[in-house]
């Protein structure tokens, strides 16, 4: 019999870090909430006491109100980064990669990441979304998207490589995938869905159709 | 057929194939598979829908072992 083990080899890496569960991860999305609220409510009830106070000032209180939109948005940006396609692509060995990728999919999962760069798979975390240098978390109910960068650090590697060395890697340990991966961000999936690239936004709608039916 | 296969810059490498008969196959596929081990390879089989293990030893049962490199976070 081979000796196996259930933990993912990579977690000797991060002995500092705590597991990742789903309490965890939603205790963060909580930290998130809190401090997103932090960061904007200043600037937003500002930018309105500054109109209230001083109609004068309202190309400030403008531009204030601006900052409270815009610094949201950017957290979201760098968490869609997270999936979007980086490195060479290693056209000549894309199509074994391709091959191999597709064997480990099911169906209607190869389908989608041809189509969207995406390779959707189930945990018990939630419906996850593994691209080549990243991965979305949906939560169960798809109220939140967690954003992880988590790559394998070898360029030569085509992408579809990347995409099941990390599909691998979750599969053996999700939770100590999660822990392995820097968390990007996590905010609301509308606000993380006009961030991705267009190509790749059909498959976060089917992850979050997924997350809302295992919710059910 | 089983197969050890390396993910790499090629798309993928076969580097042994064994069957259950053939103890000779099985043991050169094993070296290899250590080989790679010191070379800071991690050994995986797919073990079915979702599922995959991490193996230190070469599973004589298994249909398809992986080779991949560590993963990090970004």
């Amino acid at each position: 019999m081979s000796a196996s083990a259930p933990a993912l080899p990579e977690l000797g890496q991060v002995p500092w870090r705590e597991r990742t569960d789903a309490r965890f991860l939603a205790r963060h999305g909580r930290w998130w909430r809190v401090s997103t609220a932090l960061y904007t409510a200043p600037l937003a009830v500002g930018s309105v006491a500054m109109v209230a106070f001083e109609p004068i000032t309202l190309p400030v209180a403008l531009a204030t109100a601006a900052h409270a939109w815009m610094i949201p948005e950017l957290y979201a940006f760098r968490g869609a980064s997270v999936v979007r396609a980086k490195g060479p692509r290693n056209e000549r060995a894309e199509p074994v990669a391709q091959g191999l990728l597709a064997d480990l999919l099911g169906h209607d999962a190869r389908d989608l990441q041809r189509r969207t760069g995406l390779a959707l798979e189930h945990g018990t975390l939630g419906t996850w979304l593994v691209g080549e240098a990243g991965a979305l978390l949906v939560s169960p109910g798809a109220k939140r998207v967690h954003c992880f960068c988590v790559r394998v650090p070898e360029p030569e590697l085509p992408p579809s490589d990347r995409i099941a060395h990390l599909l691998l890697a979750l599969r053996t340990d999700e939770e100590g995938f999660a822990t392995v991966a820097n968390h990007a961000f996590c905010g609301a999936p509308w606000r993380v869905r006009r961030r991705l690239p267009k190509p790749m936004r059909p498959a976060l709608d089917v992850a979050r159709e997924r997350a809302r039916a295992e919710a059910r | 057929m089983a197969r050890l296969i390396r993910m790499d810059g090629t798309g993928h490498s076969t580097l042994a194939e064994w069957t259950d008969q053939d103890d000779a196959a099985f043991e050169a596929a094993v070296q290899e598979f250590r080989g790679q081990l010191d070379l800071g390879y991690i050994g995986t089989v797919p073990d079915g829908p979702g599922s995959a293990a991490h193996v230190r030893d070469l599973p004589r049962e298994a249909d398809l072992v992986i080779l991949r490199r560590p993963i990090a976070g970004g």
